[in-house]
């Protein structure tokens, strides 16, 4: 009996790694077709941010960076969806450019689903304008800081910058009342911070990736006015807002997730000591 | 020569903290217009916008107290330029009311399409929505260019310092001073691994991070190569070379072929053991993902800057039972090497590893230098643990740095 | 002459490059960008070196038939797809509006598979933690603990199990404290110690002491 039981913890130790896979797809999968309601308590630092941009005017000029590619549209492409419908709520101008090259593409797609919820367009040029991406980083950030229209003489789509009337006295930060940056790395919401608010000012609010957001913390409160820091930050930010959507739901398939993966370690140091006493016993 | 160096180096800073002390000419005359309604900002201040190359005037003022206690009836500030105190004025900005910055009182219009020593006079005009305006004119006042960013300072302290020590010591041990370096055991593992492959008769794979030869990480990953290509040659193993950047391929093959070179095996070396696979951050995990599953090395070696790929390179080849070396400066990708590898350089023990495998006394120098740097920013988080807590002074200011250096 | 070119080439950059940071005047302090900008066209221009190489070796795979050919079959017939998609059915200058054969190859082939790739990591994440998180040492002991708080404070059950206790002891709270405190300091020490090691390696590297990247000592 005791050399089965061993033997059990033992095959419990060195489980085959798909089993596990199973069970998290499973685990993340399933919840998508159920009807769960999820409790999410809403953290001071995803507050701050909301409490920033409620306090903003209708019609203010919001500038968005959009700093990720498709590999990190699951956890940022809900927080741009929900900033962007908010925007089209609140009438604010929103001034879309990219650090990376999906960047921009990403944004399109975002406004294409904040259109279809508020059921109304943004007129492109006049409460829009997609200035895309543009190489150079950091730098990119540092141009803007002195002159916008210089550091994107053309939007996206190869049109003067200067001939649409959102970019009208836009002449650098001084004229955006609002900086809002979703990044998923290298350049990001630190080259924001340490180009854009520093030197220049601007006041600043970020998402990130659940592996970026630690990186940026030191910064909150003092520099950034607000984070929402990974899936979880996302779906509090659809709570404030009152808008709903991908993040809420996939926090439930996270949940179960995250508990499932917590259930593998506790067995697996069940068994990591169930083997460990019996080799005990038996070297001694 | 090291001692001319530091002079020279000490004669600069000298230059540069006069160049800096020096104070840039303001303007500070008020001069209200007659008007009713909308409060006057009561100070408009315009200097020299400092640390640029010429160029820029800032303008600063206070906020109009209507602006503070009646926002909704505010309109805003126009920004008006002059180059003579009676005009004609233009309108060369315009900003919202409200706070922005660290003083809430206080805005600031940066003019950045001034001429270097033509006097300029500005104007802030507050407005309200009601169409009542007042303007406040400031003293004229010039750009100019500096030669010597004050605002950094305490880095330019920083980086003679370091620099000085790791002089210094890289003189003790060409001296033939011996230097102590403990055992990582990364770097020791080195030899049992490439000696692994060899037994097993499988390939070693080396990956040189996902950055381009601009990352110093990546240059740090290519002198492990240079070391473990002379041992795969020695040892007549089979090495591949997947690499994410077309500048990346071309140096690790040099890379390559100098150590087949000097472990007098040229013959061995073929230019399709370093090859390019996609500058796509996923697209490179997917292949080497592939090729590792297929072709199953005996041994891997990760050295150089990663992302999110990390842990996928690492479980794939922890699932085929490669020993696998790891090494990385970007610190959210240290867990996951840590949990995955079976050795991990952390951090610094990256860029220690070309002194270590070499034992050359120039390269050991540089290390203790190091550690003398890391001493002194040990002693100033202690000093200043203890300063700050104890409120004598913020000591922490001692340590800003204003983001970028136009 | 091979070997010393290169290294004048690099010290002369790297000190001029280390002294425009603190000289804003002109012309030093655009050389960092004006650098930074040679840097990239040099860096597009040598994309061709590597899809070539690419085009090259996956080529020799599929000719001479070696072992997994058929993936290298899979790499040309991809490669060229997209290049001749995103030259001739693209939009043009409207590359990323809907409609076009490019923006369906981009929502429908390249972003699911980048997605896919990037989703792997919450199935690595898995076995990786069952693997690494057991408390054979103290110290994999409180890191067994801070993965436990950290996992659950991050999604609301956490606080639910939680709940009844006072609001400092919630999941959540101990898990941002992990993040904020401990891993901060543990991070910003990392850093410290990386940034020195940056400093010191591109000394040496400015100096000619380091010498690998040429090719040797």
């Amino acid at each position: 009996m005791a050399i089965e039981n061993k033997g059990f913890w033992q095959k419990l130790m060195t489980i085959d790694r798909r089993i596990i896979f199973i069970f998290i797809f499973v685990a993340i999968s399933v919840p998508m077709f159920l009807k769960i309601e999820l409790k999410i308590p809403v953290s001071p630092e995803v507050e701050s941010l909301y409490q920033t941009i409620s306090k903003l005017p209708d019609g203010a000029k919001v500038l968005v960076s959009l700093d990720y590619d498709p590999g990190s549209e699951p956890e940022l492409q809900p927080m741009a969806e929900t900033f962007f419908t908010y925007c089209l709520q609140r009438k604010f101008k929103v001034i879309v450019i990219g650090l990376w090259p999906q960047g921009a593409i990403q944004a399109e797609h975002a406004r294409i689903v904040a259109e279809e919820k508020v059921g109304r367009k943004f007129e492109y040029g006049v409460d829009y304008i997609n200035l895309g991406y543009q190489a150079g980083n950091e730098m990119v950030i540092q141009g803007m800081g002195s002159s916008i229209p210089q550091t994107f003489s053309v939007d996206y789509f190869g049109t003067p910058t200067t001939s649409f009337p959102i970019m009208q006295g836009v002449t650098n930060f001084s004229n955006i009342d609002y900086v809002f940056n979703l990044s998923a790395g290298y350049p990001g919401t630190v080259e924001w911070v340490l180009f854009a608010v520093d030197r220049f000012n601007v006041i600043l609010g970020a998402g990130n990736t659940a592996v970026q957001a630690p990186q940026v913390y030191p910064y909150l409160g003092k520099q950034l006015k607000g984070i929402l820091g990974g899936m979880k930050g996302g779906a509090e930010f659809e709570i404030l807002t009152g808008l709903k959507g991908r993040a809420v739901k996939y926090m439930v398939g996270q949940t179960f997730a995250h508990t499932i993966i917590v259930l593998f370690i506790l067995i697996a140091n069940i068994a990591y000591f169930a083997t460990r006493g019996k080799e005990k016993g038996k070297t001694v | 020569m090291p001692k001319l160096f530091m002079l020279g180096l000490l004669m600069a800073l000298l230059l540069f903290i006069s160049a800096a002390a020096q104070p840039p000419p303001t303007g500070n005359l008020d001069t209200a217009q007659s008007a009713s309604g909308v409060a006057a900002p009561p100070k408009v201040t315009a200097f020299d916008t400092p640390n640029d190359a010429g160029g820029s005037i800032t303008i600063q003022w206070e906020r109009s107290p209507d602006d503070v206690f009646s926002p909704q009836d505010f309109a805003g500030y126009d920004i008006l330029k002059a180059t003579s105190p009676q005009g004609p004025f233009t309108k060369i900005g315009e900003v919202p009311g409200g706070s922005r910055g660290p003083d809430p009182l206080t805005r600031t219009y940066m003019d950045n399409g001034t001429k270097d020593g033509v006097l300029y006079y500005y104007a802030v005009d507050a407005k309200a929505f009601d169409g009542s305006s007042r303007t406040v004119t400031s003293a004229p006042t010039t750009s100019k260019e500096q030669w010597f960013n004050s605002s950094q300072l305490n880095l330019f302290i920083a980086v003679i310092f370091l620099t000085a020590a790791i002089l210094y010591y890289i003189s003790s041990a060409k001296a033939g001073k011996k230097l102590y370096i403990r055992k990582i055991a990364g770097l020791e593992a080195v030899d049992e691994a490439v000696g692994r492959a060899t037994e097993m008769g499988k390939k070693i794979f080396f990956i040189p991070g996902t950055q381009d030869m601009d990352n110093v990480q990546t240059i740090a990953g290519l002198t492990i190569l240079g070391r473990v290509a002379k041992l795969t040659a020695e040892y007549e193993a089979r090495i591949d070379v997947p690499v994410s950047r077309s500048l990346v391929m071309v140096t690790a093959r040099e890379v390559v072929k100098e150590a087949y070179l000097k472990a007098g095996r040229p013959e061995a070396y073929t230019d399709d053991m370093v090859y390019y696979l996609t500058d796509d951050q996923f697209g490179y995990a997917a292949g080497i993902e592939g090729m590792v599953v297929r072709q199953k090395p005996a041994t891997i070696f990760y050295q150089g800057a990663f992302y999110a790929e990390s842990l996928i390179l690492a479980e794939t080849g922890n699932s085929i039972g490669a020993i696998q070396i790891a090494g990385t400066a970007m610190p959210a990708q240290l867990p996951f090497f840590v949990a995955a590898c079976d050795y991990t350089l952390i951090g610094e023990e990256l860029f220690a590893a070309s002194a270590y495998l070499s034992h050359e006394p120039k390269q050991l120098g540089s290390l203790k230098g190091q550690d003398l740097g890391k001493l002194v920013f040990i002693l100033a988080l202690l000093i200043g643990v203890i300063i700050q807590v104890s409120g004598i002074f913020d000591f922490s200011s001692l340590f800003n740095v204003v983001g970028g250096g136009e | 002459m091979k070997r010393e070119v290169p290294l004048i080439i690099c010290a002369t950059v790297g000190i001029v490059l280390i002294f425009q940071y603190f000289i804003p005047a002109e012309p030093f302090g655009t050389l960092n960008q004006v650098f930074s900008d040679w840097f990239q066209v040099i860096g597009a221009f040598a994309i061709w070196l590597g899809a070539l190489n690419l085009i090259k070796v996956s080529g020799n795979n599929v000719y001479k038939k070696r072992k997994d050919w058929p993936y290298s079959l899979l790499i040309i017939i991809s490669f060229f797809v997209m290049v001749i998609v995103g030259f001739f059915f693209s939009g043009g200058r409207r590359f990323q509006d809907q409609g076009t054969a490019f923006s369906a190859l981009y929502d429908y082939v390249y972003s699911p598979l980048t997605s896919m790739m990037f989703a792997l990591l919450a199935f690595y994440v898995g076995s990786a933690s069952y693997r690494a998180f057991r408390a054979r040492t103290k110290e994999a002991t409180v890191l067994l603990l801070a993965a436990f708080f950290v996992m659950l404070g991050r999604v609301p059950l956490g606080d639910t199990l939680t709940s009844w206790l006072p609001n400092w002891l919630h999941m959540s709270n101990i898990a941002n404290w992990i993040m904020n405190i401990p891993n901060t300091a543990g991070q910003r020490a990392i850093m410290i110690g990386i940034a020195l090691g940056t400093v010191s390696t591109s000394l040496r590297l400015i100096l000619g002491i380091e010498r690998s990247y040429l090719g040797g000592e």
